[in-house]
């Protein structure tokens, strides 16, 4: 019994410690020391893992930034094709209104017949304003049938093809159109100029016009139908000792930027040569 | 192979001026491609096609213009005369001598067409034509003339390569 007692005491002693150690462990009486030991450690350990991932993430930055350029030049290009697809949409959105206007033309207009073109061109010389449209004769266009938009007189064809034609512009400075001030009642002639200038001349001088008039073709001489919108007054000139005064039109059409048009095709202007020459 | 070529060439340039110069005005005026073309054909050395290039080039506008078929032609005839006389006097200097026919012919082209409208009776001012419509576009054809005169003069020598002595 001695002799197991001295053999084995040291043993029997550190296990009743390490019994002690874990019963104030498990009782929180050795948290604090805990604490304190563990530390440096955690501190230790800190450190050592924000150094690896630096390095870490230096190793690997190269395969990263290539990835994300092809990345980016990707989305570059898919942005570019979105670009141009939506620029594209714009203008068949602005094509789409044109046309959708000029239907409401149409629908308001029932009795007329219409063939719409789009503007392809305009006269090579600045002296002459007129424009080119894709549609001709075999659309069923002749000379001299009236042009409009939907906002309103835009002029009258002035040669055909098979498939194109010219149309004379209001603007043009050859251009004489018969047109009347509804609200005066009285009448004159809408003439353009080298400038593009719209004015009517003629209008007798016992009329008062106003500035804010509409300007509206009155149908004589059987060039255009009557009743057509074709701009507005916007300021007049009177001289007493004239015969006539005249007056500056702002026309209601945008001549700068006209895209389609719509062609009047059952109106056939009336030819009145052999009626000049039988008077002569 | 040069008169086969004008075709194209001309309408091509027809089709440009319709579309797009004609729709760049300053003031009422526009630069006229067609002139600016036969301009730098004709003051190319080589050149001995440049009277059918004009010819073709008058057509071809008067059948698109308004205006009556031969006063292009006679206005293009007219330019590319004062372009054979210019070269011969400065024929070493044809950039110079580009801007001196440009200015010229555009001047005589385009006063020849008001010319030709007045006498048919259209009212055309005399100070509005000439502030508003000649001289704008006298000045957009000088400013035209010179990258014209370069592509004109790449073609002139495609198409009547320098023979290289052996």
């Amino acid at each position: 019994m001695r002799n197991f007692l001295q053999k084995y005491w040291r043993t029997g002693a550190a296990g009743l410690i390490v019994i002690g150690v874990m019963f104030l462990a498990l009782s929180g009486y050795l948290a604090p020391v805990i604490q304190v030991a563990l530390d440096p450690v955690v501190a230790a350990q800190r450190w050592l893992g924000t150094r690896y991932l630096a390095i870490y993430t230096m190793l690997r930055s190269p395969g990263d930034v290539t990835a994300l350029r092809t990345e980016n030049e990707q989305l570059k290009n898919e942005n570019a094709l979105l670009r141009s697809q939506l620029i594209q949409l714009q203008e068949e959105q602005k094509d789409f209104e044109v046309f959708y206007s000029l239907l409401n033309v149409a629908r308001q207009q029932p009795s007329n017949d219409y063939v719409a073109a789009m503007v392809i061109g305009r006269d090579a010389n600045p002296f002459m304003r007129y424009v080119l449209i894709d549609q001709g004769s075999d659309a069923g266009l002749r000379r001299g049938m009236p042009v409009l938009t939907a906002q309103g007189l835009v002029g009258r064809i002035d040669a055909v093809t098979s498939n194109a034609a010219r149309v004379q512009l209001l603007t043009d400075a050859s251009s004489a159109v018969n047109i009347r001030l509804p609200e005066t009642g009285a009448e004159g002639i809408l003439v353009g100029s080298v400038t593009g200038d719209l004015s009517i001349d003629m209008i007798p001088q016992d009329v008062k016009v106003q500035p804010g008039e509409l300007v509206l073709t009155s149908g004589l001489g059987g060039t255009y139908p009557g009743n057509i919108l074709v701009g507005q007054v916007i300021s007049v000139r009177k001289q007493e000792t004239a015969l006539f005064q005249s007056a500056s039109v702002q026309p209601v059409v945008d001549f700068a930027s006209l895209r389609a048009v719509l062609v009047v095709t059952d109106f056939r202007p009336v030819d009145l040569d052999p009626l000049i020459q039988s008077a002569d | 192979m040069p008169i086969i070529i004008a075709f194209p060439i001309l309408a091509s340039a027809l089709i440009l001026q319709t579309v797009i110069a004609s729709s760049l005005p300053l003031l009422s005026g526009y630069a006229d491609l067609i002139l600016l073309i036969l301009v730098a054909w004709a003051l190319q050395e080589r050149v001995r096609s440049a009277w059918i290039w004009t010819v073709i080039a008058g057509l071809m506008v008067g059948f698109v213009s308004a205006l009556p078929t031969l006063v292009p032609v006679i206005g293009y005839v007219l330019v590319t005369a004062i372009a054979r006389l210019v070269h011969r006097r400065v024929w070493q200097t044809p950039i110079l001598a580009m801007f001196v026919v440009t200015f010229l012919g555009s001047l005589v082209s385009q006063g020849l067409v008001m010319a030709v409208l007045v006498v048919q009776g259209t009212p055309l001012p005399l100070a509005d034509s000439v502030n508003l419509v000649i001289l704008p576009g006298t000045l957009l054809n000088l400013l035209l003339a010179l990258p014209v005169y370069a592509v004109v003069n790449d073609l002139a020598q495609w198409v009547y390569p320098e023979e290289v002595e052996a």
